[in-house]
């Protein structure tokens, strides 16, 4: 009897409240997921308040104390230019997490936009659209990006815009198959009815409910972004010297291998870790919210 | 299975035709004059005629996809602006290089996944299972070219057992050629490992718990047979699709890992094509890596038939 | 006389679960004789077929253990035997025969293969008598062109066909020993009738021992001699067939029996048992029907009660046994 009562209550208290909290129960349960989040937090402080950190100017040269080993003055060493690498590291990071925001702004809007018409409008809309995805798809990735910087030239903002592109049709899937089944939900179709007009419906229900995904998706595909963004500047196609990110410090030391191994174990440990971050965030988000989504269908 | 594969090889028509599209778009996207871009900044105007007219840029765009295309299909994708050299041969010629970085990357990815991906299964939420996830998380997250980098400090400069860069053709003594792709193909395999151990670890776990699995050992079956006859036969599906999937990133990896060791591959024609701006050379290479993800997509599928033989009927 | 078949004695099983080991099986006994069928009768929940697991020595290692009692087969304990021991058993000398033929044959691999791959497992020999052996027995369990259907993958046969491959690979070893766990739920009616059939046939042509594990009492009176009858967790009751049917000496089997329904009008309303068996862990104290009973006193709320022995053979875990006059089927 009491356990009757108990869920009655719970099924007219509204679902979102409820749901969040359970997320964040969940969420805080993650202890992983929590370390990474704590750690991305202050990478972006770190970079943020980079002027009021860094120990030296970043790039000032001193041809006198090149290639210095870290320790004493140079917390992580100096490069071939006797710039420090930790204050370089600080404003790389910058660039880094930039860059790879950039790219995710760009697959999120050129995702989610296709990916509204898609699940949205007519078969045929929704074939060609889907067609187009898996075309894009079909490149290698690295190669389709190296490719395009080749045609539009080396620089930081293209090599993300098109990483953004290239990793948009996850979105477009993503968007579109909630779309698909919220669409059948029986709270759509009731306001479909009376009239509610779609881009209110799209608002109201199709992005709220898509949200959670999306949230998942963004930082696991932030975590893909740096690591692009690391591969084409190491390869020479993405920041532009005298500017720096992660990547092109490691292409820079990358010559010194033998003689000054922290050029590039420094700036690797920081991808490294920071894309770990993303992942696990990323996944302890998606298993917060796992198997409610199951739960909902 | 005839009827279904040559259904299948028709399907790849229309995304063929998309890719060459795409990939022939490129020329259109070059900012400014294409011709200018492609003879050179300080060519005259002569110059950057005869170069328009060579590269048939006068014709109306459909006209040149055309003839593009047509020339393509005889396999013929133009020569380089800058040697002359056909773009076939060019990509003839290293071909070999990045087929055997990439075969002794998976290789190699394959022997850490599935000994992995099996004990996590087999052990899951002991140790074995949670070193085997923390092995794919980090594997996954970290930039191969620097695990390059460090695995030449390690093993070709602290301990030097393996060289640091440079390819020695099969030719020259198997091995002394596999011997040379040991580190880049560690560097290579890592994240793909990772990527087959956590997908080969989820499908294993959920074919273990089968009803057929139990049926298999109610009738005597070892637990080995039973997990490496009917639990990885079933557990292929995904596992063969994610693999397929990382072709595609070996294909974009190798362009690094090439880099870091002086390997004379594809990706190496790549890097030199894009700071050039060789225009035909980059889609020719654009071309091929596309044709090969698909061709591996195409077995990918084919293998279902065969993992799977519901799909035959299909 | 030399022992039955199979002596299962005061099985006790625990599973592991977020509150600790939680007891599932108590005391279990029953035994099955050389070319005898026993019925295993219950609801879900009863414990049926975590008794024929543990006799299989199929529970999950991890999160269940045999605390006490003893399984023996053919005068051999199974408790406790090494995996690799009790592998070489299953399949040759006892089998099992699952309910989800849809899902329990590997639809990977042909269906002559996967008979073949026991029979090699168990006997030896080449790969080719052993498909020989696999075309056989397929045949023998009423597969037509048995030659050409081994070589079919199990989706390209039917619920009751697979059920037949189910029972062939079952039986290619000739065990002593087959248990079948609702092997006839998922099928339809007719159908049903040409697997029990089939069973029937089976066990007189090998001599095969048969528990049969059901909650339904009607498939109990067609096929069995005996039956044994569980409600959470224990046997409440053990009887001859025909003794059952006409004086249940349980209220759980009394309500079973009414619960049944009828052969001959299988339209119209079931008639069930009001309330459900008790979660593994909440059993209530006492008589563990009591509280789903019609005939408790205030006795059955605080007694534990155990089996007694009766008159005309078999028992009843019932504390009113000598004064209740339950309605049979008949």
């Amino acid at each position: 009897m009491t356990a009757t009562a108990i869920d009655r209550r719970e099924a007219l208290a509204p679902p979102e409240p409820g749901a969040r909290a359970r997320f964040v129960r969940r969420f805080r349960r993650q202890r992983l997921a929590l370390a990474a989040l704590v750690y991305l937090v202050l990478v972006v402080l770190a970079t943020v308040l980079a002027p009021l950190l860094a120990t030296h100017d970043p790039l000032a040269q001193n041809l006198g104390s090149v290639l210095q080993q870290p320790g004493g003055g140079h917390v992580l060493g100096t490069d071939d230019l006797g710039r420090d690498v930790f204050s370089r590291a600080l404003y790389a990071g910058r660039v880094s997490l930039v860059a790879a925001a950039q790219a995710v702004g760009v697959a999120v809007v050129l995702g989610v936009i296709p990916g509204l018409v898609a699940g949205y409008a007519g078969r045929k809309v929704d074939a060609v659209i889907m067609r187009l995805t898996d075309a894009l798809m079909s490149f290698p990735p690295l190669i389709l990006a190296i490719a395009f910087v080749g045609v539009l030239g080396p620089s930081l903002t293209n090599a993300m815009f098109v990483i953004g592109v290239i990793f948009a049709p996850r979105f477009v899937r993503l968007v579109r198959g909630t779309v698909l089944s919220i669409r059948e939900e029986t709270f759509v179709e009731a306001s479909r009815s009376i009239g509610t007009p779609t881009p209110r419906v799209i608002v109201r229900h199709v992005l709220p409910n898509a949200l959670s995904p999306l949230i998942v998706q963004v930082s696991l595909t932030a975590a893909m972004a740096m690591l692009a963004e690391a591969s084409l500047s190491f390869l020479g196609l993405g920041v532009q010297p005298p500017d720096a990110s992660w990547g092109s410090m490691i292409e820079r030391g990358f010559r010194y291998t033998a003689t000054a191994p922290w050029l590039t174990v420094f700036p690797g440990l920081l991808i490294a870790l920071t894309v770990l971050a993303f992942n696990v965030l990323g996944d302890g988000l998606r298993d917060s919210l796992g198997r409610e989504i199951r739960r909902g269908s | 299975m005839l009827r279904y594969t040559v259904r299948r090889v028709l399907m790849m028509v229309p995304l063929l035709v998309l890719v060459s599209l795409g990939v022939f778009a490129l020329v259109l996207m070059i900012p400014g004059d294409p011709a200018i871009t492609i003879a050179g900044e300080n060519a005259t105007e002569a110059q950057i005629d005869a170069t328009r007219e060579r590269l048939g840029l006068n014709d109306p765009v459909l006209v040149q996809y055309a003839a593009w295309a047509g020339h393509a299909l005889t396999g013929d994708l133009g020569s380089s602006l800058f040697s002359n050299e056909s773009v076939t041969g060019a990509i003839a010629g290293r071909f070999p290089v990045t087929l055997a970085l990439t075969l002794a990357a998976m290789l190699i990815a394959l022997l850490i996944a599935v000994p992995a991906g099996v004990v996590a299964a087999l052990r899951r939420g002991r140790w074995q299972d949670r070193g085997a996830t923390l092995f794919a998380s980090v594997g996954i997250s970290l930039p191969n070219f620097w695990v390059g980098i460090l695995l030449i400090m390690a093993f070709a400069l602290a301990f030097p057992i393996f060289p640091a860069v440079g390819y020695t053709p099969i030719s020259e003594g198997v091995g002394a050629w596999a011997r040379g792709l040991v580190l880049p193909g560690i560097t290579l395999g890592t994240a793909v490992a990772a990527e087959i151990t956590r997908q080969l670890r989820g499908s294993l776990t959920d074919t273990l718990q089968q009803d057929f699995i139990r049926t298999a050992r109610a009738n005597g079956l070892s637990a080995r047979a039973v997990v490496l006859r009917h639990g990885l036969k079933n557990a292929a599906v995904p596992v063969v699709t994610v693999i397929g999937f990382q072709v595609g990133f070996l294909l974009g990896g190798s362009v690094i890992v090439e880099r870091v060791f002086g390997l004379p591959g594809l990706g190496d024609l790549a890097i030199r094509a894009v700071l050039q701006r060789d225009i035909p050379m980059i889609q020719g290479i654009v071309v091929v890596a596309a044709l090969i993800v698909m061709l591996v997509n195409l077995a990918v599928d084919l293998s279902y038939g065969w993992l799977n033989p519901k799909v035959r009927q299909a | 006389m030399t022992e039955p078949l199979l002596v299962v004695e005061g099985l006790e099983v625990e599973f592991a679960t977020d509150r600790g080991w939680v007891q599932v099986l108590d005391g279990v006994s029953f035994t099955v004789g050389r070319g005898e069928t026993v019925g295993l009768v219950g609801e879900s929940g009863s414990g049926k077929t975590v008794t024929s697991l543990a006799v299989l020595g199929l529970l999950p290692a991890e999160s269940s253990r045999i605390t006490a009692g003893s399984i023996r087969l053919d005068g051999r304990e199974l408790v406790g035997l090494p995996r690799r021991r009790m592998e070489a058993l299953r399949g040759d000398e006892l089998s099992m025969i699952f309910q989800e033929p849809m899902t329990s044959l590997d639809p990977a691999f042909r269906v002559g293969d996967q008979i073949a791959e026991v029979v090699r497992r168990h006997r030896g020999g080449s790969k080719r008598a052993a498909w020989a052996r696999a075309v056989e027995v397929l045949s023998t369990v009423g597969i037509p062109h048995a030659e050409r259907r081994a070589r079919s993958y199990p989706h390209e046969f039917s619920g009751g066909m697979r059920q037949r491959v189910m029972i062939a690979m079952a039986l290619s070893c000739e065990p002593k020993l087959v248990i079948a766990d609702e092997p006839t739920t998922a099928l339809d009616v007719t159908i049903q009738a040409q697997v029990l059939d089939l069973l029937r046939a089976m066990r007189d042509e090998f001599g095969t021992a048969v528990v049969f594990v059901t909650h339904d009492l009607g498939v109990v009176a067609d096929i069995c001699d005996r039956a044994v009858v569980m409600y959470a967790g224990q046997v409440v009751e053990r009887a001859g067939v025909d003794a059952l049917y006409e004086h249940p000496r349980h209220p759980y089997t009394e309500a079973l029996l009414s619960a049944m329904p009828q052969l001959t009008a299988r339209s119209g309303r079931l008639a069930t048992i009001p309330g459900s068996t008790p979660p593994a862990g909440a059993m209530p104290p006492g008589c563990r029907f009591h509280p789903r009973c019609g005939h408790g006193v205030d006795a059955c709320r605080d007694t534990a009660v155990a089996e007694h022995p009766l008159a005309e053979g078999g028992t009843s875990r019932c504390l009113r046994v000598s004064d209740l006059a339950l309605k049979g089927s008949a």
